[in-house]
């Protein structure tokens, strides 16, 4: 049939691409890399090819997720492995193009690594440097290989093949093979997969709904967006599968606005789907109906719970309502609809291409599968990273992170965003799986990792995620509605020094009521940030308590003063005070006055680094 | 305005399903959403101004009043705000002399905070105009604006 056709020559393409005489150069252009100046790097390589009238494909190619070594690029040439090239500037992408495309130098002290059968002295296997070694790229594994603008680039690797084995098989056979599988929810919860589509199944309606939920509205986080920009044909056929699995004909994919490059995309993807039959009526001739909608998300972080998502889809403000009914038996206009993350489904569409037993290779007992996480805040190799779920928390930050960025004291790990909670150095060791992220008061969530180093003040972090919780409470339950406000001014005061004795023991038990009485997941999770950082930096809270600040964050707990003996005069600090609180004439020792001062930090920043004459001081005095 | 607004709506079907949307192109296409295009989004899908509002309210999305030329978007996610967000927003506020969530007198410049703009490795980064600049510190905001 057709399609065999088209796959035939997308496979034919694909190798040419990648195989052929014509040197190919891939190009991280996904959001970050382009902000990291992935465009101005394309321009200068395309201008000084052609200049030099050297023949090569350069082709945009989504995240590949070391994010650190932005800009990114890699280099294929004929019967040579493919070589990718971190941090490069103009002047390195110039000499590239000089000694590896014009000549054939490849230039190791650039490289990152390679990837293929193939090796060249002085550079290693990618796979086996430590930011890779531990990872199991599935769920990523186009990401930053392909064109996500090609459809065929999809074909090529798989694509498709998963939904085109799937609508050979019962819907009921489908969710038994989701099942055998172990799959839970990537979106945060982690609730299994087939169980959910079985309630919807089992629904009797003569309409149902797919929904995908790409808001990731989780600070800290990108990972669906990066796949949405890198692979959005990964989720569509994800889609239609768990669509045809639980008998929805409409499916939408709820995305934030924050992410115009992934609404592209999809729009794209969706469009080239619809033109082979991928999507619509008749699917493949399978007899399966199925349209994705896409409906742009308009900033509300309560949105991410499910009965939120379903009002805002209806045109709604984003309030949650009481569960029971459970969407999956009444969702989005009183019709059963199930609402997945795109991690998902995304999932969903490798465990069709290849089968159930194949994604249990990795994971733990209850937590099967892969999990991709984005590994940010203050460590030396940001990314976006796909681990074994159980792998632990010391592997993903020490060996594939790198450690501490600029080699501080590592304090915590930050898990599942404001729904998560704080974990100190002494658990490292544990696996990264749902059940044991929640044994010690987090969450997995959606995957977002945030480092946080000696100089993060955990009062200050808890203060930041309850401020986040009080603004996106929706307002409808009393307890999230007051107990976040509550504690917001709490934590407030004890950041400006105006704890109380007892403020500790008022913000455990209100943020106690606050999760156990809360009508949906924001406020049932919203104080697992202040109550993981008491559990586990108590003294930090007490030190604030007694009008300090150990980390030399908070500004109210702080002060800053002049060395004598490095101070010179520069009078540069005196300038740039905003208050006048920095007396002292050019070229004599500067004093600031404490009771004018307010710790701005501005001289800090301003003092040149060779005098290095103001420091920090934790306490007011 | 009510002629420009129509070719708004001329692609919708004036369902109370599609206010959020409808918001949406509004908002592109006028950079804000006044009383007026309420009023006319409230009649062309016929529910009351009130309701328009509350939704319209509900969102961090919608705004009332216009932005600048150059809208600048802080972000305020974990990444950023442990890598020093805190003080950048305090030297954008100080270059520009607006406050968050202010345009700028000569309508040069406006400044909204927003959750997270999904850039977090290259923390703390904000977005003018739908690009990103990214590992900012006091001293590049300095740079970035000092030329107004």
């Amino acid at each position: 049939m057709n399609l065999d056709k088209v796959i035939n020559v997308a496979k034919k393409e694909w190798d040419d691409l990648y195989s052929g005489k014509t040197p190919l150069i891939l190009i991280g252009a996904a959001t970050c890399g382009k902000s990291a100046g992935a465009i101005k790097i394309m321009k200068i390589i395309s201008k000084e090819t052609k200049e030099r009238n050297i023949e090569c494909n350069i082709m945009e190619v989504g995240c590949i997720g070391l994010c650190y070594a932005e800009p990114l690029i890699c280099i294929k040439k004929a019967n040579k492995p493919l070589i990718f090239y971190g941090n490069i500037t103009p002047e390195k992408a110039i000499e590239l193009v000089n000694s590896y495309l014009e000549n054939d130098e490849p230039l190791p002290e650039y490289a990152l690594g390679t990837i293929g059968e193939k090796t060249l002295k002085g550079i290693p296997k990618l796979y086996e440097t430590p930011v890779l070694e531990h990872q199991v790229r599935r769920v990523l594994n186009n990401c930053g290989i392909i064109n996500p603008t090609e459809i065929n680039h999809y074909f090529a690797n798989n694509g498709y093949q998963g939904l085109i084995k799937a609508l050979k098989q019962k819907p009921e056979d489908i969710i038994d093979e989701v099942k055998e599988s172990g799959i839970r929810g990537r979106g945060g919860a982690g609730f299994p997969t087939w169980r959910k589509w079985q309630f919807c199944r089992d629904a009797k309606a003569n309409e149902k709904y797919l929904v995908c939920n790409a808001d990731e509205g989780d600070p800290g986080a990108f990972m669906n967006r990066s796949l949405l920009e890198g692979d959005p044909h990964s989720l569509i056929e994800g889609m239609v599968i768990s669509a045809y699995a639980i008998g929805a004909n409409t499916g939408y994919i709820y995305c934030r606005a924050e992410y115009p490059l992934a609404l592209e995309r999809l729009a794209l993807a969706i469009e080239q789907a619809e033109k082979l039959n991928l999507l619509g009526d008749n699917i493949l001739g399978s007899g399966f109906d199925f349209k994705i909608k896409v409906k742009e998300g308009a900033g509300a972080f309560v949105c991410g719970e499910e009965t939120a998502l379903i009002a805002s889809i209806e045109g709604e403000r984003g309030m949650p309502r009481p569960r029971p009914p459970f969407p999956a038996v009444s969702g989005l206009w009183g019709k059963p609809t199930i609402i997945n993350n795109v991690e998902t489904l995304v999932s969903i569409s490798r465990i069709f291409q290849n089968d159930a037993k194949w994604f249990t290779q990795y994971g733990s007992d209850k937590s099967k599968g892969t999990k991709t996480f984005a590994l940010v805040g203050q460590i030396k190799r940001t990314g976006l990273i796909e681990v074994p779920l159980g792998t632990t928390l010391e592997t993903i930050i020490y060996k594939i992170g790198g450690g501490v960025f600029e080699d501080k004291e590592f304090k915590a790990v930050q898990t599942g965003g404001p729904s998560g909670g704080c974990v100190p150095k002494e658990l490292l060791n544990i696996p990264v799986d749902y059940d044991s992220l929640a044994e010690v008061g987090t969450i997995m969530g959606s995957g977002g990792l945030v480092v946080m180093d000696e100089n993060t003040c955990m009062v200050d972090v808890a203060r930041y995620f309850i401020d986040f919780a009080q603004k996106e409470s929706c307002g409808k339950c009393v307890p999230c509605r007051l107990g976040n406000k509550q504690m917001f001014e709490i934590l407030d005061d004890i950041t400006k020094g105006k704890g109380k004795e007892q403020d500790i023991d008022m913000l455990e038990k209100i943020g106690k009521s606050v999760k156990a009485t809360s009508l949906c997941g924001l406020g049932q999770t919203s104080p697992n940030p202040v109550l993981t950082t008491i559990r586990y930096f108590r003294d930090e809270y007490e030190a604030h308590i007694n009008k300090e600040c150990p980390a030399k964050v908070c500004k109210g707990l702080i002060s800053f003063k002049i060395d004598p003996d490095k101070c010179t005069g520069c009078h540069i600090c005196f300038k740039v005070c905003p208050t006048g609180a920095i007396i002292g004439n050019a070229k004599e020792n500067h004093l600031i006055i404490q009771e004018k001062c307010i710790q701005c930090g501005v001289c800090y920043e301003s003092c040149p680094d060779k005098f290095s004459a103001i420091n920090v001081f934790s306490g007011r005095s | 305005m009510e002629k420009e607004i129509e070719s708004v709506f001329s692609n919708f079907k004036g369902k109370s399903q599609e206010l959020i949307q409808l918001l949406q192109k509004v908002q592109e296409d006028f950079g804000y959403l006044s009383d007026e295009a309420i009023l006319n989004v409230a009649k062309f899908i016929s529910v009351p101004k009130s309701k328009v509002y509350s939704v319209a309210t509900f969102y961090a999305q919608f705004r009332f009043s216009p932005i600048g030329k150059k809208h600048i978007m802080l972000c305020r996610g974990t990444a950023c705000h442990v890598k020093g967000a805190p003080r950048i927003l305090d030297e954008i506020e100080n270059q520009l002399k607006i406050t968050n969530g202010e345009t700028s007198e000569d309508g040069e410049y406006s400044l909204e905070s927003v959750a997270c703009i999904g850039a977090c490795s290259l923390a703390p980064c904000i977005m003018i105009n739908n690009e990103v600049q990214a590992n900012l510190t006091p001293d590049k905001i300095k740079k970035l604006f000092s030329k107004k």
